[in-house]
Formats: C-alpha cells, structure tokens, sequence
C-alpha cells in the first residue's frame, strides 16, 4: 500500500516539524501513525490518548491544520498525496511535541462558572425536570460535551483575544443557564457576558463545524447573547467590573 | 469598563445594525432612481432642500453610522492590534464624534 511521508511537530513552542516515512496500511487512522512512530522509529515522541475509540477526546491534535481526534480520523481521509501534518492543538501552550496543557482550557470553564450550582440537599424532594421542555432540549442539545479542546483550538477569536472564554466553556455555561435546578445562574450570565465573554463570538462557527460531538456552541453562543442582553436591559446584569 | 456597558453596547451595536439595513436599502434604491432619472446635482438639491422628512431620514442614518461603526470598529482593533483598556475607548470616541459631526454637516447641507 506504500508509505505515508509525515511531518511531526518536536519540542516545544520553538521547535520544528520532524519527517518521518510510515507504512501505509487499511483502515489506519491518524492515532495508528503517531503510535507506530513512537514505537518503532522514535520512541521519544510524546503525545496522548486513552480511548482510541472515539469516546474521550485525549488524542485531539491538529492534523494538516485542523483540529479533529486522530483516533476517530481515517488516514485515507486526510492524506492528500500520501502526506500527512501533525501537530498539537492550537491556542493553548506545547508541553512538548503533540501534548498540550490544558490548564488554560479548564481555567477558563471555570471562570464560566462551568459548574453546577443547586440548592437542594438529600434531604429535598427531587426537582421535577420536564423533559421535554424548551429549556431541558436546549440544556440536552449541548451537555455532551467531554471537554476535548477541538473547538477552542479551531476559534479564531480565542487565537486573537487572549481573556476570551471560549465555545467550550460558553456551550457548558449555556446548558446551565437552561437548567432549571439552578441557582447560580445570574452570577454565570454576568461572568460570561462582555468583551472577553460570548459578546466577543463573531459566529465564524469553526467550532460548530469541527465539534466530534456534534455539538453547537455558536447556538449556545448565541443563547448567552440573548440572555445577557435580556438582563442587562433589566438591570439585572450586575455592576462586576471586568478584569483587566 | 463594566461588563453591563460591554453588553449595552454590543445590544445598541446590534440595533444600529438593524436600523443601518433599512437606511442603507432605501438610500441605494434612492440613488439609483436619481442616477437613473438622470437628475443632476442642482436638480436633486433642489429637491432636497427644505425637506424634513428626508432630513431626518438622514439624520437617523448618521446617527446609526456613529453608533455603528466605532463600536465595531472597537473590536477590530482589539483583536487586530491587542490594544485593549481607556486609550483604545477614548480613540474610538473620537471616531463617533468625527462621524456624528460630518455626517451632519452633510444633512445640514443637504437638506437646509
């Protein structure tokens, strides 16, 4: 079947691509080439996955200039003329070669205010969710997400704006505003409204258009926008001063 | 700058944008029908002068480009050229200001 000429991101924010020649093989999916580079031709290449199945979102890299999983990513889908270029995600720091830190990534979720906030002990009645209300299927539409970092490596306004939250951190706040157990919600829409918060979307819909889980952030997005324009014509937004 | 005024201006950004359609629809279909019918500058002047209605069409559509263009402007910046903080709001200003006053200049002239 031939081979496959590959161009390897080492080192770390300065560092250079490495080429290297793999067999090419049936079926073989991007994740199959950094592995057989790492165990039969150099075996100090680092990068991460667990899976490999398409369930976690630990091998997301930048293949050819996209960010997608490159265990979920036939070769025979990407390698134009037998090449491949891989490279780690975009827009957050290189630990080194394919591995990232996501730090960044997570500090921004939680400055979302990504997390749950309720009220109700083990002691309460449960809180009656209507499945299939307006709220709940917009909640339903965007709670999939695994946290893979595809959609913020593929933003063009988080390359550009260093403080912006981000379509990952934005879609969790945006399904938590639409949960009905919460109580935190009027701090979370004024900690994801603004300049560095869903205001600074341009609906490029890179994210949309890469999320694994087909997930669309722009419409969690564009939710946010709505709801904070709604509290802030109210008076309801707060007078937080941004950071900064 | 506080996140309430953040979201005030992208709302007035927005509602400006809506307003600036219209404007911009009718001032094209306008123009075109003055260029079209072959009027001349004296001709359409004449028949601007003095006009209220249209006066103040235009002076809503200045209005709307003041609005507009630095808010927007104001984000292009930012992320073109990392200038965030007072100067950047103060440099934005300026541009409604400049905006404001010659557009009304303009429909002062046109229309008076």
């Amino acid at each position: 079947m031939g081979t496959l000429k590959v161009s390897v991101w080492r080192g770390g924010e300065s560092g250079a691509f490495q080429a290297f020649e793999v067999p090419r093989l049936e079926s073989q999916t991007v994740l199959d080439v950094v592995t057989h580079i790492q165990r039969h031709l150099d075996s100090t290449l680092a990068y991460r996955f667990a899976c490999r199945v398409g369930m976690c979102g630990s091998c997301a890299m930048t293949v050819n200039g996209r960010a997608r999983w490159t265990c979920r990513t036939h070769v025979d889908k990407v390698a134009t003329d037998g090449q491949l270029e891989i490279a780690p995600l975009g827009n957050l720091p290189i630990v080194r070669d394919l591995v990232t830190d996501m730090v960044p990534f997570f500090d921004k979720w939680a400055k979302a205010h990504g997390r749950f906030e309720g009220a109700r002990t083990r002691r309460d009645d449960f809180e009656h969710v209507q499945p299939g209300s307006v709220e709940r299927q917009l909640a339903d539409a965007g709670i999939e997400c695994i946290g893979c970092g595809v959609c913020y490596s593929s933003c063009d306004v988080v390359a550009w704006n260093p403080a912006y939250l981000g379509p990952a951190a934005l879609n969790r706040a945006w399904t938590l505003v639409n949960d009905a157990r919460e109580t935190g919600n009027k701090a979370r829409l004024a900690a994801v409204a603004g300049d560095a918060g869903c205001h600074a979307c341009h609906t490029h819909m890179s994210c949309s258009e890469r999320c694994p889980k087909q997930i669309s952030p722009t419409a969690a997005i564009a939710g946010l926008k709505r709801a904070a324009m709604a509290a802030a014509l109210r008076g309801d937004l707060g007078r937080m001063k941004e950071e900064g | 700058m506080s996140v309430r005024t953040q979201v005030l201006l992208w709302t007035a950004q927005r509602i400006s944008a809506f307003v600036l359609a219209i404007c911009v629809i009718v001032h094209l279909v306008t123009i075109i029908y003055a260029v079209r019918n072959g009027l001349s500058a004296a001709e359409i002047l004449g028949r601007t002068r003095g006009n209220v209605a249209w006066a103040a069409f235009y002076a809503l559509f200045v209005a709307a480009v003041a609005v507009h263009a630095p808010i927007g402007f104001r984000n292009f910046l930012s992320e073109t050229f990392n200038w965030r903080g007072s100067g950047l709001n103060v440099a934005v200003m300026a541009m409604a200001l400049t905006l404001a006053i010659w557009g009304f200049r303009a429909v002062y002239a046109v229309f008076t």
